[in-house]
């Protein structure tokens, strides 16, 4: 069979040449579709998925009878340490319009500074404008470590 | 001897170890012969070919997405989001995933009317039309599974909805309902149901199918209109020419569900909250949306019988008289009821778009 | 004439009966459909088993006129207007006897009623004051919960202004008549109507409903406050408690809020032309310009969040997830609100906590809206690459089957 020169022939040439840049473009395409399935199967560093649980500190960070505001996924929860060992949480949300709530020592109540409105420790509505109790939360002591849950 | 010469001798080498061993060479020899009608009809042989690709698709994105999801009810919505909004290209996966699920089930309507407009389900393609039809059903059950995963507002309530109307199935209806959702109303249990439906029972399934069908094809060779005789009928090599062409069109869907996932990503929705009141304007996917607004329209009562069950018994009829297709087309004399079957066939896509249309501007 | 027949006929007739009121029966047949018997059967009274003879004495059994109505045997009639309340007042005001019905009731109201400006003027005989019915209609009285009662929440401004928005009828008492008009433009009234928060307050909420009378000067701040509580107290530390309390004109919050229009406020109210400082701040005072320097925080913050909201809103548009970063401006939000407050203490240290804490949410979201767009940006970037790289891979294979396809015809025409 017949041999073409590819010296003599510069049609040839520039055929490899766009073969090559051809073949080139086929393979980056390939890679475009396999770097982000590389990159997909690398697992995030934050692993959790959603929020069940939340770490809300040490035993000994709060006094009995006061509370703090936690962050439990985006949403403000409230932590009360009762006496030396009861604990309860609720949602910090007011039913009311959607301020966030406090608890109050002296009166040993949650209150909401928008509109005056107060919750027991039930999560109940004892007094003022909001029409729904609170969303109570689950406290579990681990050791050390207080943790809050969705109630289930 | 020259590096070329060298590096074949050893690639031959290799091939026969190989074939002495698997007998790879009658598979390369079969596939050889195969051969592609060239007729005005030939653009619609890429469609069976892109339901495949498809498929393939759904495997391979699935996978990666069953390396994060969480099927359970307190999980599922959340780790949806996390692979939108964590995983590195997960948004990506995850919107093609969706879309292609769409494309895949348009795809495969395409691939069946294109065959019945053709006449491609005759003897002896009876069985390969049959495992065909029963495909697009597992397509469309693979499509109702996948929806309720994302556990959010819209497929919760359209899973509710859908596995009502199954539960209006005179007789068996309620068995069905109550089989389909795990218990008396859509849970955590339907959740695990449709999640067990959509990786395992309905993959194993539709695979086992989808090997006897394309079997079977090859078996038969491609069909041809019947119009034309044999003699004057050129044809194309499958291997590598309409091969090399249909992995051009593969290429191309793979660009559109890009472009698609990109500028039109899937939406996330909301989670599902069972106590909140449905979302007005509820309705399922496109693909049930024309047999759901006949539903609608259909009066409550015709005469004495309720018109979801007239319905349900309408739609049954009509898919049992679509499924033998084959058999009553062909009369007992040999005639054909060609004419028949095509209105049938004109009729359904035109019910099917025109429904569809309806679904969504009303 | 016809009606002593009437009347003696049915009595008759229905004096076979066992249990039936008399008085009911023989006055819905005269009133042909209008009047007491007819409307009574809303009445809760009668709901809870008592009827015409329990206010009005008498003798229900009995459906002979001369001993149902009489008035030896302590039928009552119809009281006189100034006699009204007391006559409510006999069961009402009794806390025995409204113990048997309703025992969480309270029994004051006849004893607030005599404070208020209504009574103090109905007991020196002038009748065209309140009295006890005109508020809570008669013979058809229905709960305070219940929504067509003329005192449910969202009625009672309506019923107040029967009279007080009535020009003729205030005249003699030189009461203004505008506060119905000015009360329904107010957030309060928006608050009820379109939020349905029944707790927001009316005519009542605020001037007391049986001891209904305007609050003093004084005490203005503190009504205001037993729902805007922190407001109230900032407000009694600051300068202005000594100060409005002895100027004239309304006093206490009412000065700068107005106290039936009160609509939402804003920044104009601080500084600009239609600043409500000015009148007593010359421009230039530093008063003034602590007015105008907290008005720009405020005006600032304000800014700063509808950007990032805006920014946000448009990431979401193209589908990018944000609703981490929508939740943090809820905080910004919230901080906005506590920067509003702040500023009742008229001392801008203690506005500059909130303010500082709310920039930094409107910073942080407004990168977070940015990355995201950028994020878009990028994905819509890659996907232009892709369908260029694929576009060329296309064509190469379109190029390999050219060759493929015109090689076998050259090998074709060779072989011929």
């Amino acid at each position: 069979m017949q041999m073409t020169d590819p010296l003599e022939n510069p049609s040839q040439d520039r055929r490899t040449a766009i073969s090559w840049l051809l073949g080139g473009g086929v393979a980056a395409s390939l890679a475009s579709f396999f770097y982000p399935v590389a990159r997909f199967l690398n697992p995030p560093k934050v692993s959790e998925v959603s929020v069940n649980e939340v770490d809300a500190g040490k035993v000994q960070d709060l006094k009995p009878n006061s509370g703090k505001i936690v962050k439990f996924g985006n949403k403000p929860a409230l932590l009360v340490r009762v006496n030396d060992t009861e604990w309860k949480a609720f949602s910090a949300v007011c039913t009311h319009l959607n301020c966030t709530v406090q608890y109050q020592e002296a009166r040993r109540e949650i209150w909401c500074a928008c509109h005056n409105g107060t919750y027991d420790l039930e999560g109940r509505v004892t007094s003022g404008p909001p029409p729904k109790p609170l969303e109570e939360l689950a406290v579990k002591i681990r050791g050390e470590e207080v943790v809050i849950s969705k109630k289930v | 001897m020259p590096a070329t010469e060298l590096k074949n001798k050893t690639l031959d080498k290799t091939l026969d170890w190989l074939d002495e061993r698997t007998g790879w060479r009658m598979v390369r020899d079969l596939m050889d012969h195969k051969v592609v009608p060239m007729h005005a009809g030939t653009a619609w042989y890429y469609f069976g070919g892109i339901t495949l690709f498809l498929i393939g698709v759904q495997l391979f994105t699935g996978i990666l997405l069953l390396l994060y999801y969480r099927p359970t009810v307190a999980e599922a919505f959340d780790s949806v989001r996390f692979i939108m909004t964590r995983v590195d290209f997960g948004w990506l996966i995850r919107s093609i995933h969706s879309w292609s699920a769409n494309l895949l089930i348009l795809s495969a309507f395409i691939h069946m009317f294109s065959v019945v407009f053709t006449r491609a389900y005759r003897r002896p393609r009876e069985l390969t039309w049959l495992s065909g039809i029963i495909l697009l059903a597992l397509m469309l059950g693979f499509g109702f599974s996948g929806y309720l995963l994302p556990w959010n507002q819209i497929s919760y309530f359209a899973t509710k909805v859908g596995t009502d109307v199954a539960g209006t199935t005179p007789g068996v209806g309620p068995l069905i309902a109550r089989f389909l959702r795990g218990g008396e109303d859509v849970g955590a249990a339907t959740l695990t149901r449709f999640f067990d439906f959509h990786v395992i029972i309905l993959p194993l399934i539709a695979f086992g199918l989808i090997g006897l069908h394309l079997a079977l094809v090859q078996k038969h060779g491609m069909s041809t209109p019947s119009g034309i005789p044999a003699q004057k009928l050129s044809h194309m090599k499958f291997f590598p020419n309409f091969f090399l062409r249909e992995l051009m069109v593969w290429y191309g869907v793979l660009a559109v569900l890009g472009t698609l996932a990109a500028i039109f990503p899937w939406e996330l929705g909301e989670k599902a909250d069972p106590f909140a009141s449905a979302p007005a304007g509820i309705r399922p996917e496109w693909y049930f949306l024309a047999e759901f607004y006949t539903l609608k329209l259909i009066p409550s009562h015709v005469w004495i019988i309720e018109g979801e069950l007239l319905g349900l018994l309408g739609f049954g009829t009509g898919a049992v008289v679509w499924v033998l297709l084959p058999f009553w087309e062909m009369k007992a004399n040999g005639e054909r009821r060609t004419r028949l079957a095509t209105g049938m066939g004109v009729f359904l896509v035109c019910y099917l778009v025109t429904f569809t249309i309806l679904g969504y501007v009303k | 004439m016809r009606a002593p027949f009437v009347l003696f006929a049915l009595c008759w007739s229905l004096s076979g009966a066992a249990g039936p009121d008399s008085c009911i029966a023989c006055h819905s047949a005269i009133e042909e459909g209008k009047g007491p018997a007819s409307i009574i059967k809303n009445d809760i009274h009668i709901s809870h088993g008592l009827s015409c003879a329990d206010c009005h004495g008498g003798d229900r059994t009995s459906e002979d006129p001369e001993v149902s109505m009489n008035k030896a045997k302590g039928f009552k009639g119809r009281p006189a207007r100034t006699e009204i309340p007391k006559f409510c007042g006999a069961c009402h005001s009794n806390p025995d006897y409204m113990r048997k019905f309703a025992p969480r009731e309270r029994v004051d109201q006849l004893e607030l009623y005599q404070t208020s400006v209504h009574g103090k003027r109905l007991a020196s005989g002038d009748i065209k004051v309140a009295t006890c019915i005109d508020c809570h209609s008669v013979h058809d009285i229905r709960a305070v919960k219940d929504s067509m009662s003329p005192v449910h929440p969202l009625r009672v401004a309506d019923t107040c202004s029967h009279c007080h928005s009535d020009k003729e009828r205030m005249a003699q008492y030189k009461i203004p008549t505008n506060q119905y008009a000015e009360y329904r433009t107010s957030v309060h009234w928006q608050a009820m109507t379109k939020r349905g928060d029944l707790s927001a307050p009316s005519c009542a909420s605020c001037h007391g409903n049986h001891g209904a009378k305007p609050p003093q000067v004084e005490s203005i701040s503190e009504v205001c406050g037993t729902c805007h509580v922190l407001f109230e107290q900032l407000y009694n530390r600051s300068p202005h408690q000594a100060v409005f309390s002895t100027a004239g004109g309304g006093g206490g919050c009412v000065v700068c809020h107005s106290n039936h229009g009160i609509h939402t406020p804003d920044t104009g109210m601080l500084a600009g032309p239609s600043s409500i400082c000015a009148p007593c701040h010359d421009a230039g005072s530093p008063q003034s310009n602590t007015a105008v320097q907290m008005a720009g925080w405020i005006n600032g913050l304000d800014s700063a969040i509808k950007h990032s909201e805006t920014v946000l809103a448009e990431a979401e548009k193209s589908g990018m997830e944000i609703s981490e970063a929508q939740v943090r401006l809820l905080d910004g939000r919230e901080n906005l609100v506590k920067a509003r407050l702040a500023l009742h203490a008229m001392q801008p240290e203690q506005m500059r906590i909130p303010i500082d804490a709310g920039m930094t949410v409107a910073r942080e979201t407004l990168q977070a809206g940015q990355a995201a767009l950028r994020e878009r940006d990028f994905r819509r970037y890659g996907l232009g690459v892709s369908v260029i790289l694929i576009a060329i891979a296309i064509l190469a294979i379109r190029g390999l089957i050219r060759r493929i396809e015109s090689n076998s015809d050259t090998a074709q025409d060779s072989a011929d």
